[in-house]
């Protein structure tokens, strides 16, 4: 039982009972699309499982790591870390995706818009909090998913390498977690400002759409670069979807030669993870690329489209 | 006060006409039922109202027109659109948590002394619920809210008679109180005929009839007419006749009660005979046109 069941229910007669309609918005949406934390929560059980398990061969294998270059042996120790990291960014990513397209999609396929609609919370209210799931709110929840993951990676590794003997000053020579969640907290700022139209676009769908929402927030970008190309054998649109979808790490950290972070834009996602360091990060070239900013006004567009349909047009 | 007024309300769909500039008063603390057949206009009407729906000519709720200030009438205008919109994977005490969390007038210890008398649990999801729980569960939430209009669009579509009679003996016990203002649109209207204090018929987007209960009692008056006497009865020109057994049942509009007498015992009319004589005639004409 919850407090607020117990908590004497009337406001003081006379006075307004203190409401937040922003507040509760979010609240809903999360007693609703549940996956929207366990599928995360449950990708870091599923990763600390596997960790735990990884720990079985340790001592073997710490034996072969010790023949490896040092260079060698911190790739090795720090992977799994870097792994639990991609791993929980993407899940981040695909559940904001399906999340987007069904926000203003579903209340209306199940006809609950009506319910919604009886309530004082004005459509602004209503598109800006589900607007602020993906651009806000996950990234942060995330990214603290992702440290307390590592924390208790870290704790498991020591303890593991303890209980057969092994010293556990690799680790900590090797896992240094401050730097590590500051880049992955910039990182996940960053993604998400320069992600920001690409939500706002699946919103605006999902507001849109009669019917399959998934297949025109895809198709219908994928037709408009297709007439392009034939119509005047160019790419400009195709470009900048391609920039809008794979340049944003490209924007946000300084590349470098003895690790590329970006090679085609897209994160290297294999044996070897790219090391990411704090000298890499770099805000003061992200927050003067134009195509932040652009994105930005797009990402604006696009919501108060999604505001104006679901305010005026009729709700079913 | 008056609570909703209308002038020259239209609404077309294409080339439909779903309202056709319709006059409408409603003042405060009355229970308006509005009745009509499928596609009359009703909900367009409604929805107009709650500000879900564009229209032309005028429309004033509670002084403010709903198109452009739905924000803040919200506040003071309740409604149950349909009996299955309340979102059937919610938590009975997340609704009520809900609602409390966004509507400054709801107050929740009101809802729960109305949920107290019904078997529906707190923890259980809408969707477990049976569809007459769902309803009682809204009125709950609906009753708890101190609004001003409180607009019903069919809410007891598909339920049993002992639900349907619950939900108006509790509509009209607990939360009618002259000061609020109703508005109903239903098909069962036999049970409505007594709670309700102003009738109006709606048809292919035109009002029909437009009168308050204490009129529609003083106007018609149904009569049982023998064989022997129908043709007198007749020279008094009902609106509307038909056969029950081997006597006629006549229907008269502004017709003394009086002069009825002598034909047999004078009675008003349900309101579902009324709406046969009024548009049932009609409607049937139309269809048999378009067939």
């Amino acid at each position: 039982m919850s407090l607020s069941d117990t908590a004497p229910a009337s406001p003081v007669a006379g006075k307004p009972a203190a409401t937040n309609p922003f507040y509760w918005t979010l609240r809903r949406e999360f007693w609703e699309h549940r996956a929207l934390y366990m599928a995360p929560l449950v990708v870091a059980a599923l990763i600390l499982f596997g960790f735990i398990v990884s720990l079985i061969g340790l001592y073997g294998r710490a034996r072969e790591l010790a023949a490896l270059s040092p260079d060698e042996q911190a790739a090795a120790i720090i992977q799994p870390y870097h792994f639990a990291t991609a791993a929980i960014i993407l899940t981040t990513l695909i559940v904001s995706v399906f999340y987007c397209l069904g926000a203003l999609y579903n209340e209306r396929r199940d006809r609950t818009i009506l319910f919604w609609k009886s309530l004082p919370v004005s459509d602004l209210t209503t598109v800006l909090a589900k607007a602020s799931i993906p651009i806000v709110l996950l990234p942060l929840t995330n990214f603290m998913i992702i440290v307390v993951m590592h924390l208790l990676m870290l704790l498991i590794n020591s303890a593991g390498r303890a209980a057969v003997g092994l010293s556990t000053a690799p680790l900590w020579t090797h896992v240094s977690l401050f730097p590590m969640e500051v880049v992955v907290l910039y990182g996940f700022v960053t993604q998400a400002l320069w992600y920001a139209p690409i939500f706002a676009w699946l919103l605006l769908i999902s507001a849109w759409a009669k019917r399959s929402p998934f297949l025109w927030a895809v198709l219908a970008p994928m037709a408009l670069g297709v007439v392009e190309r034939i119509a005047f054998d160019t790419n400009y649109f195709g470009a900048l979807l391609a920039h809008r979808l794979f340049g944003g790490l490209d924007a946000a950290f300084a590349g470098s030669q003895t690790s590329p972070v970006v090679s085609h834009g897209m994160v290297k996602v294999g044996t070897k993870f790219p090391m990411i360091g704090l000298e890499q990060l770099d805000p003061a070239k992200f927050l003067s690329s134009p195509g932040l900013w652009f994105g930005l006004v797009i990402a604006a567009l696009f919501l108060a489209g999604a505001i104006w349909l679901r305010r005026y047009r009729e709700p079913i | 006060m008056t609570c909703i007024q209308a002038h020259g309300l239209r609404k077309t769909f294409g080339t439909t006409v779903a309202l056709d500039g319709i006059d409408l008063r409603v003042e405060e603390g009355r229970i308006l039922g509005l009745i009509g057949p499928n596609g009359a206009g009703k909900s367009t009407a409604l929805n107009a109202i709650l500000g879900l729906t564009p229209f032309q000519g005028e429309l004033k709720v509670l002084d403010r027109n709903p198109w452009s200030e739905r924000d803040v009438l919200m506040r003071d205008v309740c409604f149950i659109a349909d009996v299955a919109v309340l979102p059937r994977w919610m938590r009975v005490s997340q609704a009520l948590d809900y609602v409390g969390g966004v509507h400054p007038k709801f107050d929740r210890a009101k809802a729960e002394a109305f949920l107290a008398k019904t078997s529906i649990k707190r923890v259980s999801r809408i969707r477990e619920l049976s569809k007459g729980m769902v309803v009682q569960l809204h009125l709950a939430l609906v009753m708890a809210i101190d609004a001003k209009l409180l607009i019903l669009d069919e809410p007891t579509l598909g339920l049993d008679l002992l639900y349907r009679k619950q939900f108006y003996d509790a509509l009209l016990n607990d939360y009618f109180d002259h000061s609020r203002t109703v508005v109903v649109t239903t098909h069962q209207v036999e049970e409505v005929q007594n709670i309700l204090t102003d009738l109006m018929f709606i048809d292919r987007g035109k009002i029909v009839l437009d009168c308050s209960m204490e009129d529609f009692e003083a106007r018609y008056a149904e009569v049982l007419v023998g064989p022997e006497q129908v043709a007198a009865a007749r020279a008094l020109r009902p609106i509307y006749e038909r056969q029950v057994f081997s006597r006629t049942v006549m229907l008269f509009d502004r017709v003394a009660r009086d002069q009825l007498r002598a034909f047999g015992e004078v009675r008003t009319p349900s309101i579902a005979d009324l709406f046969v004589a009024l548009i049932g005639t009609k409607t049937a004409t139309a269809q048999g046109v378009a067939a």
